[in-house]
Order: structure tokens, then C-alpha cells, then sequence
């Protein structure tokens, strides 16, 4: 299938940790998780973010939590596995890969999940807006950001037209409460 | 006209705001090329050939005079005092300074218009009828509709980083003058017979390197589904399209791979659950967009009036071609829409100086209620002239170059900026275009050709939309040398086809020649009245191939 992910390099297992976590919308002291993409052995840093079917098989390991890659297929049966969990991240392998913001989107306003969704991977300052907007809570964002520069560009807008998962009113609903 | 409000004001100066941001942290080194691309890209800035390119959105190409006035503004002060206006309805300036672009902005902010989305992998500038609103052939104006499309597109929080750019175009009209069978989706307003308004709605047409007609998703959408049912469309093409390859990233490539079956049925699954969601529309919101659209208040014009016009076409032969090819019917007696050619030897087709724009701008003021729109086929359109002030315009715009009487014939070239401009050319087109022109200038024999597009693209990104050109003109590089592939039998209106190519490509210096082969063989197989495409389809490629390339 063309939306797999390439076959991983050595480096790409290494777990990736990064300092600076945004978490409701303020600087986090610190960033305990560290995230790793090696599908079939566990990491020795913990917590971790693993992929999904390497925490399906250690479910019972609460250190771990699961990590959705960007061609997650994310299914009502998937979103009860998930729901209990405090904590979900979503991968973006490339800032210009879009589909985790489909992903966070379903899995809050479709399936209603309430815990933490970390936007992980190549989470850069310019795309925080939209992340928050798609029900991200908490972005870690990619080592060469700056965190004051992401404080400020998390609300870069005042208005927005469409509904997301703040914001259950369209404009055009808003627009006609006010002109009555 | 939409009037912007507190919201959408709101909106654009945060924009500029946010984008000032970006180029400050650009300039400064704290944000990378790679980064900055997309950025830029969804505020229409591109870097290209000989330097920026930045297009401003003319959202479903309709423009008031007083923006035009700031647009000839922006040209003189930041650019080098023209613009061009492309096949998307949009206005691109050619020569502005990178960093420039965010004081761009905020003139275009003040006159409640804007550069968003112009360009990079999200919804695009919407489309439509450039006679939305006037058509005598409409069922619904589309204006509304597109202006609910671009407020529910505009910073859309899902949608910003698709895996390719998205087109949506829109017509209300029996006749498809938005060609939405070759956009990534298309959109007609019908009624049914209970006079109820359906929304049918095609996806996965487009031209590129992978021309393609959009299949039928759904025939018949009640309107207040649209926003829902296109956030279903759009979801489906955001997670399942691909993004390993550029050229395989565009919806059409998803709807061929899956079946429109599969795609269709995987909308519906998405729409089950956002259906009479809170972006469902209802009368009220429709109403609301409405009312930015009311007729103008047109005087009444006397029979009498319209009789003398008629007389007048019979008596003055110049005035009688001018109207005969560049004006058009209105659903409204004694008044016409006159299209204002930008086509001329002298400049490429599309562009503008500054001082005809002002000089436009204040035609519109005095004949068509300060409004103006922009042709898909790169010209301007006054939409609401009363026949007893047509013959005064006409005299203006001769004085002004733009009365060439020739929309819709061979020398109403459709044109990309090609080799002179475009980074990504094999070849250049305008001097091609010039060339048509000047070979091909005789109104007689223009007119008795009958209505030909002939459209011209540098390379196969199709900008200029040779497939759809009944002659298309295509340039490739063989060997790092130019060289011309010509197509025909395309077509863009509602029997839509994508043109066949004749054979080997050509030197530039011979495009005329076979260019006037191939109306020779149209002039002399003809039937009474038949139109070059008619011919063409019923006596098929061979006897143009035969022709052009006899030894
Ligand atoms: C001047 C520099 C320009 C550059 C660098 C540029 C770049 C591109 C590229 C890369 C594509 C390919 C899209 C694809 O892969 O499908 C494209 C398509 C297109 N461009 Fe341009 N373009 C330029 C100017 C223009 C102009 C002036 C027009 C209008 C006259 C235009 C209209 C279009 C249209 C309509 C398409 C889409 C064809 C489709 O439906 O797929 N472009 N452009
Ligand atoms: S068709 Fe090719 S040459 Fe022409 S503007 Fe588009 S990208 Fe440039």
C-alpha cells in the first residue's frame, strides 16, 4: 500500500525524546514519555509511546501507551481500546503529512475520547493553531522550535468559520444569534 | 458583492499578522526554507523563475471597483505596474519583493481581499460562472454557495496539509461555463421537479500531467448537506490519498484507484456520521449569504431603446462584431454582459497594466454598478450594462485597447506564463500565443471559424489547460530544446473531452503553420454551420494527422 510508512532505518528505532512539551496551553516543567517507533522490541526508557499492535501485546505494562501512526485506520472497535487510556499520541512523520489531524479530529469528536492526544514527530510552532483546533491537547514539539515562539502562535486566531472540537457553532449559526 | 464583517475582517488582519510573524522569523533564520514553503505557498507566495509570484485570490472571480483601484495601487507601488489574470479567476503579480509580501497583505486586508489558500496542498480559490447571477440559462446563482465554500474552506484546521491542492468549482447554470468535470470536485445546482434545490456533486476530474473527467458521487445532495457531505469528501481524499508521490497525490488518482464505487461508498460511511451535524445549513444561513447578492438596482430600459440598439448592430458592422462575440445575454431585458478582451499582440494574455485597471475600475463605476468579474478565459466581464449605454463603453474600450472583437474565437487564446515567468517550463507559451495572434488576426476569417479555444501550456502541468483547448498546444523539452505537442478535440463545457494528440512534436517556428493545416482540413470537411469540435468528432484525428504531417 503507498501509505506505508518505509521500512524503519537503525536510527529510526532509537526512541526520540524532546524537551519541550505544550500541554493545555502551557509549557510543561518536563516531558517524561519519550516515543518509539520500533514495532517489535520495547524501549528501555519509560514511559513510552510505542506503536499500536506492540501495546496491544503489552497492555498490561501501564508505562507504555500508544502511539498511532499517520495511516491509522481509526475504527469504532480501535476507539473503545482506546478510551480508558490517559494518554494517545499521534505521529506526524513529515509537518506536511496531514492525516493525524483527521485522526485527533475522529477520536475526540466521533468516539468522544477524553484523554490526553499528544501531537508527536515533526510538530513545528506554525502548526500548533490547527493541531489545538483538531483536539490536540498536548504537542511535543520538534527539538529546534522555541518554545516562547509556540506560546505565542498556539491562538494565532480569534475567529474561525467552521466547527472543530472546540467550537461546536458554526460561524454562520453564531452570525445569526447575534443578528437577532 | 460579499461585504466583509467584523468576523471575516477579524480574520484577514490576523492572517497578515500571522503571516508578518513567519517572515520576520524567515528573514531571521529561525524558520528553514522546507518549513517556510507551505507557509508561504497558503498566503499565494511562490518563488519562482525570475523572482516572487504572489496570487490574490478574486474569490469566484467577483471584484468591485474599488479593489481594482487598490489592486492598480498594489502594481505600481510594490510591482513593476501590471498583474495578470489567471485561468482560475485569480490575479498574480509578477514581480513583488519577498519581503514585501506581509505590507501586500494589509493593503489587500483594507479592501477586504486577500491571498489565502491561493496556492500549496489545501481547498483552493472556488470557482464559477463568470456570468453568476445574470445567466438567462441559471437555476440558481452560485455566488452564495461559493461564498459558504470559502468561509467553511478558509483556515479549515483539518485540511491544511492534504496530500495535493484541491479545486472546487461551482455552476448553477443549465450550461457548465466552470468546467467542474475537470475539477478535483464540481458542483451543479439543479432543481427537481418539485422545484426542491439538489446539489450534484462530481470529484476526481483535473488536467496536469494526469488529465482526468470527475465521476458522478452523488446526483442529487439536498443543499443543506453541502458543507457536511464535502467535509466527508475531503476527509476520505485527506486520509486516504496518496502521498508517497507527488504526482499520484491529486483525488483524482484516488477515485481511478478505488472505483468511484468504492469512493463513494466510503464518503457516505464518513457523511453517516457528520450528517445534520451543526454544519448542516439551514434557510436562515442560506438567506444570510444570500442577501450579500441582490440585484442591482437596475434602471428600467424602454423598448424603444432596445430596438435602437438592435438597429444600431445592423447598421455599424465594427459595433455589430463587438456585440456579436463580446457580449452576452441577461436574464434581464435591455441589459447585456460585455466581456473586456485582455487579449492583444502587445501584452501576454491575462495582463493588466496599473492605469487600465484604474481605467476599469471606473468603467464599472459609471456602467455596470461598481462591479466587475474575472473569466476563467482571462478577461473581465461588466456584468449589468443597459443596451443604450453599450455603443458609449464600446467607444471607451477601443480608446483603451480592450474591444478586440474576438472572445471566443481562435484569438481569445487561453495562455500560461510559460518560459518567461514559470520555473517549471519546458518551453516558453506567450510568444506562441503572440504568434497565433498576429498569423490569424483577420476578423473575417476569426468569425468564420466559429467559436475555437485554443489554449497553450508550457509545460504539462497544464496551467493553461491545453487538454481541454479544442486545438491544445502543449510545450516539451526534447533534449533540452523546445518542442510543441498539439492536441485536439478537447473540450471544457458540459460535453467535456480531453484532446488527442496529432503526432511528433514541433519547432516553435512551425506552430502557425500546423496550427493553419489543421483549420484547413476543419474549412474544407465542415458541414453548413458546423462548429470546428463537431466536425472534428465526427470525422475523428486521421484526415488532421494526414494533413500535417504529408510529405
Ligand atoms: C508563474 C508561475 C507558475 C507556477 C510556478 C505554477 C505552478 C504550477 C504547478 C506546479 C502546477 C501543477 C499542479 C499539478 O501537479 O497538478 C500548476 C497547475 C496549475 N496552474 Fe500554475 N503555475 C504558475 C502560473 C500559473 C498561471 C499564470 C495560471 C493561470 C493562467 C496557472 C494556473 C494553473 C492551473 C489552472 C493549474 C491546474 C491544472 C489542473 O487543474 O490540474 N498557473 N501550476
Ligand atoms: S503549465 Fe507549466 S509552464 Fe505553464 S505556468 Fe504551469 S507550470 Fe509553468
Amino acid at each position: 500500500m503507498p501509505n506505508n510508512v518505509d521500512t524503519p532505518t537503525e536510527e529510526a528505532l532509537v526512541p526520540v525524546h524532546v524537551d519541550h512539551l505544550l500541554l493545555d496551553g502551557e509549557l510543561a516543567a518536563e516531558n517524561a514519555w519519550c516515543v518509539s517507533y520500533d514495532a517489535v522490541n520495547l524501549p528501555e526508557q519509560r514511559p513510552a509511546f510505542v506503536p499500536l499492535t506492540l501495546w496491544q501485546a503489552n497492555k498490561q505494562d501501564e508505562e507504555l501507551a500508544p502511539l498511532l501512526l499517520s495511516d491509522t485506520e481509526l475504527n469504532a472497535e480501535l476507539a473503545a481500546e482506546l478510551n480508558p487510556l490517559p494518554a494517545v499520541a499521534i505521529d506526524f512523520p513529515s509537518f506536511t503529512d496531514g492525516r493525524g489531524y483527521s485522526i485527533a479530529r475522529l477520536l475526540r469528536e466521533r468516539f468522544e475520547y477524553a484523554g490526553e492526544v499528544r501531537a508527536v514527530g515533526d510538530v513545528l510552532v506554525d502548526q500548533l493553531d490547527y493541531m489545538r483546533r483538531c483536539g490536540f491537547n498536548a504537542m511535543a514539539l520538534r527539538d529546534d522550535q522555541h518554545p516562547e515562539d509556540a506560546l505565542r502562535l498556539l491562538n494565532s486566531f480569534s475567529v474561525r468559520y467552521q466547527t472543530d472540537v472546540e467550537e461546536r457553532q458554526a460561524l454562520f449559526e453564531r452570525r445569526l444569534a447575534t443578528s437577532e | 458583492m460579499y461585504r466583509y464583517d467584523i468576523h471575516d475582517q477579524t480574520l484577514v488582519d490576523e492572517r497578515v499578522a500571522q503571516f508578518r510573524d513567519q517572515m520576520d522569523r524567515y528573514l531571521a533564520g529561525r524558520l528553514g526554507e522546507e518549513e517556510f514553503r507551505p507557509l508561504r505557498l497558503q498566503n499565494g507566495l511562490y518563488i519562482q523563475r525570475h523572482a516572487p509570484m504572489l496570487r490574490i485570490a478574486i474569490p469566484y472571480g467577483m471584484l468591485a471597483s474599488y479593489q481594482l483601484r487598490s489592486l492598480a495601487d498594489i502594481t505600481r507601488r510594490y510591482d513593476r505596474g501590471y498583474g495578470h489574470f489567471t485561468t482560475r479567476q485569480n490575479l498574480q503579480l509578477n514581480w513583488p519583493a519577498q519581503e514585501d509580501v506581509p505590507d501586500i497583505l494589509a493593503e489587500l486586508a483594507k479592501v477586504q481581499m486577500h491571498a489565502i489558500q491561493t496556492s500549496g496542498n489545501c481547498i483552493r480559490n472556488t470557482t464559477s460562472d463568470q456570468f453568476a447571477g445574470i445567466a438567462n440559462d441559471e437555476v440558481e446563482d452560485p455566488r452564495p454557495w461559493c461564498e459558504l465554500i470559502r468561509q467553511w474552506s478558509t483556515l479549515h484546521p483539518e485540511f491544511a496539509y492534504l496530500p495535493r491542492k484541491f479545486k472546487i468549482a461551482v455552476t448553477g447554470a443549465a450550461k457548465d461555463r466552470a468546467a467542474i468535470q475537470v475539477h478535483d470536485i464540481g458542483l451543479r445546482l439543479w432543481r427537481n421537479e418539485e422545484g426542491e434545490l439538489r446539489i450534484k456533486v462530481l470529484a476526481g476530474g483535473g488536467l496536469g500531467r494526469t488529465p482526468m473527467i470527475a465521476e458522478v458521487v452523488r446526483e442529487d445532495l439536498p443543499w443543506q448537506h453541502l458543507l457536511t457531505y464535502l467535509e466527508a469528501c475531503v476527509r476520505v481524499y485527506n486520509q486516504f490519498g496518496r502521498r508517497d508521490n507527488k504526482f499520484k497525490a491529486r483525488i483524482k488518482i484516488l477515485v481511478k484507484a478505488l472505483g468511484i464505487e468504492e469512493y463513494r461508498r466510503r464518503v457516505d460511511e464518513e457523511w453517516a456520521h457528520l450528517k445534520d451535524g451543526p454544519q448542516t445549513l439551514n434557510q436562515a444561513a442560506v438567506d444570510a449569504a444570500k442577501r450579500h447578492f441582490p440585484e442591482p438596482e437596475r434602471r428600467p430600459v424602454a423598448e424603444s431603446a432596445i430596438a435602437d440598439f438592435e438597429r444600431l448592430r445592423t447598421e455599424n458592422r465594427s459595433f455589430a462584431r463587438f456585440v456579436t462575440n463580446n457580449v452576452t445575454d441577461h436574464k434581464v431585458p435591455g441589459y447585456k454582459a460585455v466581456t473586456l478582451s485582455l487579449k492583444r499582440r502587445e501584452h501576454a494574455p491575462g495582463d493588466v497594466t496599473a492605469d487600465q485597471m484604474d481605467a476599469v475600475a471606473d468603467l464599472a463605476d459609471r456602467y455596470s454598478f461598481s462591479e466587475l468579474r474575472v473569466t476563467h478565459e482571462q478577461n473581465l466581464v461588466l456584468s449589468d450594462v443597459p443596451v443604450d449605454e453599450i455603443e458609449t463603453l464600446w467607444n471607451e474600450l477601443e480608446a483603451l485597447g480592450m474591444a478586440n472583437p474576438t472572445v471566443g474565437t481562435l484569438n481569445d487564446i487561453i495562455c500560461c506564463p510559460g518560459g518567461d515567468y514559470c520555473s517549471l517550463a519546458n518551453a516558453v507559451s506567450i510568444p506562441i500565443a503572440q504568434a497565433l495572434q498576429e498569423r490569424f488576426e483577420d476578423l473575417d476569417f476569426l468569425y468564420d471559424l466559429g467559436p475555437l479555444d485554443l489554449n497553450i501550456s508550457g509545460c504539462m502541468n497544464a496551467c493553461g489547460h491545453h487538454h481541454v483547448g479544442h486545438i491544445g498546444i502543449l510545450g516539451v523539452d526534447k533534449k533540452g530544446e523546445e518542442f510543441y505537442q498539439i492536441s485536439i478535440g478537447g473540450n471544457s463545457t458540459d460535453d467535456v473531452s480531453l484532446g488527442k494528440i496529432l503526432g511528433p512534436s514541433f519547432f516553435r517556428q512551425d506552430v502557425p503553420e500546423v496550427v493553419e493545416k489543421v483549420l484547413q482540413v476543419y474549412v474544407a470537411e465542415r458541414h453548413e454551420d458546423e462548429h470546428f469540435l463537431d466536425t472534428y468528432r465526427r470525422i475523428g484525428l486521421k484526415p488532421f494527422k494526414e494533413r500535417v504531417y504529408a510529405k
